[in-house]
Formats: structure tokens, sequence, C-alpha cells
């Protein structure tokens, strides 16, 4: 089961969990992403120790996918 | 995918907030951190010369000079405190979603780093750059006898303030996509000797200098 989570004031919410044989749950999850990468948030997945990518598309095929908020100089 | 679109995603999209700024490369890092020690110096030198000759001209003038190698003194070191603060805590937030975000971060980490952040507040990163301690509000990039002092920090969402673990993870993942990039849009508060950075930093943060110096 993969799991698309955001980053936010409760510490993390999870928007959606998918299989990639189940398709209702694959759209549901392809449809929260979208909507989130729309207000802004970023999404990462990470690719071993000490690496991690930002992705523009779902990837049915991670565990994880992390959206956070996008970074700032202060 | 093609190779333009490769680099593109590997990219901190957070560049396009910074256009006017060049990528942050090893080089243009080194000749920011000698301009630092050019502007320490700068400061300091002609204190030390007032300090000398004004005792020098006359004994009586000695609390001048005193003053003046106080100045000397001072300056750096208010330059080092600014950049100090950059991994200063903020506020905790409620303790539920503070528990959720260190889960989330510890399983970002492995179990020194976990350890060192639960001791310090602040999680090591080897990079190209040096070794990065991460923060809530900023970053420590340690390379030798150097540290540069990095302000950067995970934008809230609306009304919400995020918990402690997070705004540690928000960095360390941006960090982890594009050093160089995290470290062109990160604002550099300072740059100077790892001793007068660790004096100024609370104590409990300046184990985690030692670990990683």
């Amino acid at each position: 089961m993969s799991r698309l989570i955001r980053m936010d004031g409760s510490g993390h919410t999870t928007l959606a969990e998918w299989t990639a044989e189940d398709v209702a749950s694959v759209d549901a999850a392809a449809a929260a992403f979208r909507e989130e990468l729309e207000q802004g948030s970023i999404a990462m997945v990470t690719r071993g120790p000490g690496h991690a990518e930002h992705v523009r598309e779902l990837p049915l095929d991670e565990p994880l996918v992390i959206m956070r908020r996008p970074i700032a100089g202060g | 995918m093609s190779a333009a679109a490769q680099v593109d995603a590997q990219l901190l999209p957070e560049l396009a907030s910074v256009y006017w700024r060049p990528r942050m490369t090893a080089e243009r890092l080194r000749r920011r951190e000698r301009l630092w020690t050019f502007t320490t110096l700068a400061h300091v030198v002609p204190f030390v010369v007032v300090a000398i000759v004004m005792v020098l001209l006359s004994p009586l003038a000695l609390p001048v000079s005193l003053a003046a190698l106080a100045h000397a003194w001072l300056i750096p070191e208010l330059y080092a405190r600014r950049g100090a603060t950059v991994t200063r805590e903020l506020r905790p937030g409620p303790d539920g979603p503070e528990r959720v975000s260190l889960g989330l971060l510890g399983d970002l980490v492995d179990h020194d780093a976990r350890d060192l952040h639960a001791r310090t507040g602040l999680v090591p990163e080897p990079g190209q750059l040096g070794t990065w301690l991460v923060g809530e509000a900023g970053a420590l990039l340690v390379a030798g006898r150097r540290v540069s002092c990095w302000c950067v920090r995970a934008t809230d969402p609306e009304g919400a303030r995020l918990p402690s673990g997070d705004r540690v993870a928000h960095l360390l993942l941006a960090l982890r996509s594009d050093e160089e990039g995290f470290a062109t849009v990160a604002n550099l508060a300072f740059s100077g000797a790892r001793w007068r950075v660790r004096r100024r930093l609370p104590k409990r943060q300046r184990a985690a200098l030692d670990a990683v110096a």
C-alpha cells in the first residue's frame, strides 16, 4: 500500500492510499496529488540515504510520497 | 524523460523565486567565504592598529586603546551571533503534532542522526559542500574549520504552524534533492571560524557541531 502524505500543522495528514491494482484508489490519489500541487505544494520522494527527488506526477510505485511547502530564505 | 527534463527535475522548484541569484556552487561558496574573511579583517585590523598606535603615542590613551580592541573583538562576535541564531528552536506546537512530525523525521534519517537530533535539535546531513546541520529555521554548513550559517525555513501553510519535526524535514528534503539549489535559496547570514560560531550556539547545540567537526 502506497501513501500520499502532506506535512502540515497536525504533523502530517494522509491524503490518499493506493495500490497499483486498485484503479479507483489510484485515481483518487492522483486527484489528491494534483490538488496539492495546485495549492503550491511540492511532492518529494526519498531515493535512499541522503537523496530525495521532487516529482511532478504521482509515482505509483513509490511507497511514500511527501507533500511539502516551499522553502524560502529567512 | 529527456535529459533536459531530468536535469530540471533535480533542481529545487524554489529557485524560480530567486531567479536573480547565481547558483551557489562550491567555487562561488569559497568566494563568499573569502569575502566574509575579508569583511572580518576589515573590521578588526583598523581597530587593532588604532589601539596600538594610540598606546604608542601616549600611555594615557590606554583606555581608548582598550575600547578599540573591544570593538575589534565585538563586531565579529555580533556577526557570529547573528549567524548562530539560524539554528534557534522555535516555539513547539501541541504535543500530538510534535510527536507525529518527529516520527516522520525519524523515518527520514538513520539512528545516529535521530539521536543527535534528540540531543541537539539539529540533524546532520553530509553533502558535497560540507556537512550540514539542519535546524527548524536554518542550517549550518561545516567545512573544515569554517562554518557557514544559512537562514531558510519552510513557509507555513495558511493558518497552521508546522511542528518542529516537519520544519526540519522540509529543509532536509529540499537539501537532499538539490544541495546547491538549497544554498542558493537560503540566505547566508554569516561565514567564519567554527570556534566563533560555536561560542554563540546554545549549549545543547554545540555537541552537534562537535560531532560533525
